[in-house]
């Protein structure tokens, strides 16, 4: 009835190739959750679009921010020279690049700054003025949170190649964390068609 | 654990083995992060917790055996439903689950451990100290004013009952962070079993080699993926309510009364999939293994559950039949809560057609599963009945839902998990539990289970509300109760004698062997309990069931599949 410690030979090296990698694996089921946690707050603002008794409402308050959209979605593409030069063995290129994509991205977070800044202070709109005011803050915020996080990652391993760190061993992973800033620019994409185009 | 030894010894360090102090193992088990380890923590936490939240459940069906009981007041009552109902969820059934997925699906696809083992650990301390958090409320949830403790607002914490004005001090605060957390370390371990089983698998086996167990994981993963989210999001939102006065659940501000019980029940519905399913799996393993004939149907048996999980997501409404949707909103959601049936009704005709023909040994993990067939029926049946809206009405908020789904949770999951456990304990400790002992486990808890959940369903058609902590006499309510609080006695008392068990064959059960049952799935090809790398060579397999090829090698499986 026992089988005896079995193992049936050798494994070849090939089928390990045809296998998926793990980190890709992994981060798109990192992507596919947080959008669905995205998703419920994107729902939450749709839902309460219009429904504000009172204080400042969307038309009143918001304006499109431009340049902000336009610095993170541009850096998504500095993101992709980046990892084509370390694809090359650029290590300086690789640099260079993500250094502009962390300032692409700082420069997002700063505008967000101010555009609240002026929010809060100027309009008067904070968390618990009104229902817009919630879903604004919540589903925005959220945003701002991912994009933080990101940048963090990213100063990190820019931090690494500045030491001297960074080589093409290292393509997959930071690859890896490109394929999240994606996502997070991604979202932005529905954060902005949902809060300044179609719920004003 | 013989290679830390072994390593110490060569180092000098320690001069017996047997000398290793107790910290010094302690320590081995908090810092690792091998699969079998984190699952057996995962599965003895979850069963510490199911005896705690079982004691619970006999103090509300003392409460609940006279009329005008007085063992408990009302809000101590309330409590005692929440936190039965939120422990029973989130730190019995959650974390058998996934113990025992992330003690399997490595073994079973031939791998040394999973994708991201240290993302493995983060999960289960995440786990643990969310656990931790919710029964710390007792003390902790006083909050600022005395007025809290732990939280007594139902499992479902609905708002706007959980908003601050009607739910003051800080045990709701508890409720959400505790889950909030727990749901984290639940995420990780999906992540982790999707990488493991498409990045993973030894040479040979192909996506439709894999053994059941392994693909309803993977279904499991994936709703874990698509149905935390929506809670973890209404849980931040209820805290940016609480702490910021954020206006989500307010209707003072304009807001909704249900948006969050529809996003509640959007996690909620494929959450009691994401705990049945895994009982499914148990049962695709150990029922083929008990009847000597291969599963009935493989591709349909992954492909049902793959719709259940796919249709579970469109049902959550009808935990809201009754809030005021309109008669178009109902009639989707009855049909779908419908549909799903048909999926679920596809399987148990699989398991009967495995057991058809086949050579029954009525070992104890088939004593279980063969009432887990059974009652799972009754179950579904009686769940499709409260699709029918005009009969739901009749009996929502009634002892018929409670009894609904105990029959599911009781019935099926936790005696599949009973099962699972005598037939993977061998593997695990390398010792059998006793099998006399498990056949009083058994019949008792069966017994105790129909007494209990039979009797229930007539005490809702009675119309006995849910959730009150007493009721009068004279209602044709007193029989009915106390027979359920006789029922739940015996379970209480079945439940010691698996603990004794446990203990007892720790100690001095037989040794298991490799390969007690005469199995067929991978990891019955390595020791009692495996080494900590699983596997001396990465096996390669040929067909579905890698060790009948083995043993039977002028009949493989490979000529057939």
């Amino acid at each position: 009835m026992a089988a005896a410690p079995t193992t049936i030979p050798t494994a070849a090296v090939q089928w390990s190739t045809i296998l998926p990698r793990r980190g890709r694996v992994g981060i798109v089921a990192l992507i596919l959750t947080e959008s669905v946690f995205f998703s419920i707050f994107v729902v939450a603002y749709i839902f309460y679009v219009g429904k504000s008794l009172t204080g400042p409402y969307p038309k009143d308050v918001l304006s499109p921010p431009i340049l902000n959209t336009i610095c993170l979605l541009s850096s998504s593409i500095t993101v992709v020279l980046a990892i084509r030069a370390l694809r090359a063995g650029s290590i300086r290129s690789f640099a260079t690049w993500w250094f502009v994509t962390f300032a692409l991205g700082f420069e997002f977070m700063i505008g967000t700054a101010i555009e609240w800044h002026r929010l809060i202070y100027h309009d008067g709109l904070t968390i618990r003025t009104n229902l817009f005011g919630t879903t604004y803050y919540s589903l925005v915020g959220l945003h701002a949170l991912h994009v933080t996080v990101g940048l963090l990652l990213i100063l990190l391993v820019l931090i690494l190649t500045m030491c001297g760190y960074m080589n093409e061993r290292h393509l997959e992973r930071t690859d890896i964390l490109s394929w999240y800033w994606h996502f997070v620019d991604a979202v932005w994409v529905v954060v902005f068609l949902t809060v300044y185009v179609v719920g004003r | 654990m013989a290679g830390t030894i072994d390593q110490q010894i060569a180092l000098g360090a320690v001069d017996d083995p047997q000398a290793l102090p107790l910290l010094g193992k302690v320590h081995e088990w908090i810092v690792t992060v091998d699969h079998k380890r984190l699952g057996l923590m995962y599965i003895m936490g979850g069963l510490f917790f199911f005896v705690i939240a079982g004691l619970q459940a006999l103090t509300i069906r003392l409460q609940l055996a006279f009329p005008d009981g007085a063992i408990v007041p009302p809000q101590v009552f309330n409590r005692l439903l929440t936190m039965h109902g939120t422990a029973m969820v989130f730190l019995v059934g959650m974390p058998i689950l996934t113990g025992f997925f992330n003690y399997l699906v490595p073994l079973m696809i031939g791998a040394r451990d999973l994708a991201f083992p240290r993302l493995n650990a983060f999960g289960f301390w995440l786990w643990f100290f969310g656990a931790f958090l919710l029964y710390f409320s007792y003390i902790g949830g006083d909050g600022l004013y005395g007025a809290g403790s732990a939280p007594d607002v139902g499992w479902f914490a609905y708002a706007p009952l959980t908003e601050l004005p009607f739910s003051r001090g800080n045990s709701t605060d508890y409720w959400i962070l505790s889950i909030f957390l727990t749901s984290v370390g639940t995420t990780a371990t999906a992540i982790n079993i999707i990488t493991s089983a498409f990045c993973m698998r030894c040479e040979g086996m192909t996506l439709t080699k894999m053994p059941v167990l392994v693909w309803l994981a993977v279904v499991v993963a994936f709703q874990m993926l698509v149905a935390l989210p929506p809670l973890s999001a209404a849980q931040a939102m209820l805290l940016l309510d609480r702490f910021l006065g954020a206006h989500f659940f307010d209707t003072q501000a304009g807001g909704s009364a249900i948006l969050w019980q529809h996003f509640f029940w959007i996690f909620g519905h494929p959450e009691v999939y994401i705990l049945v399913i895994p009982a499914f799996a148990f049962a695709s393993e150990i029922i083929p293994v008990f009847s000597r004939k291969v599963i009935f149907g493989y591709s349909v048996m992954v492909a049902a559950s793959a719709a259940i999980a796919f249709i579970s997501l469109s049902v959550w409404a009808h935990h809201m039949f009754s809030v005021g949707m309109t008669p178009v909103g109902n009639s989707f959601f009855a049909a779908s809560s419908m549909l799903v049936g048909v999926p679920t009704g596809i399987k148990i005709f699989n398991w009967l057609g495995t057991i058809w023909g086949g050579k029954l040994r009525f070992r104890v993990p088939m004593l279980f599963s063969l009432a887990f067939i059974f009652q799972f029926l009754v179950a579904g049946l009686t769940g499709i009945m409260l699709a029918v809206v005009p009969f739901d009405w009749q009996v929502t908020d009634t002892y018929f839902v409670v009894a609904h789904f105990h029959y599911v949770l009781v019935g099926a999951i936790i005696f599949m998990d009973f099962a699972a456990i005598y037939y993977w304990f061998p593997k695990a400790t390398g010792r059998m539990l006793s099998e006399t002992l498990g056949k009083w486990h058994f019949w008792l808890f069966f017994i105790g289970f129909h007494v209990t959940f039979d009797t229930m369903h007539f005490a809702g058609l009675r119309g006995m509300p849910r959730r009150i902590y007493t009721f009068q006499p004279g209602r044709g309510l007193e029989t009915l109760n106390f027979v359920e609080s006789v029922g739940a006695l015996l379970q209480g008392i079945a439940v010691l004698v698996l603990v004794i068990n446990v203990i007892r064959s720790l100690r001095s059960g037989d040794p298991a062997g490799n390969d007690p049952w005469d199995a067929w799935t991978l990891e019955w090809s390595t020791t009692s309990p495996p080494p900590e790398y699983n596997f001396a060579e990465t096996p390669v397999v040929r067909s579905r069931r890698p060790l009948w090829d083995l043993k039977h090698p002028e009949d493989p499986d490979w000529k057939y599949e």
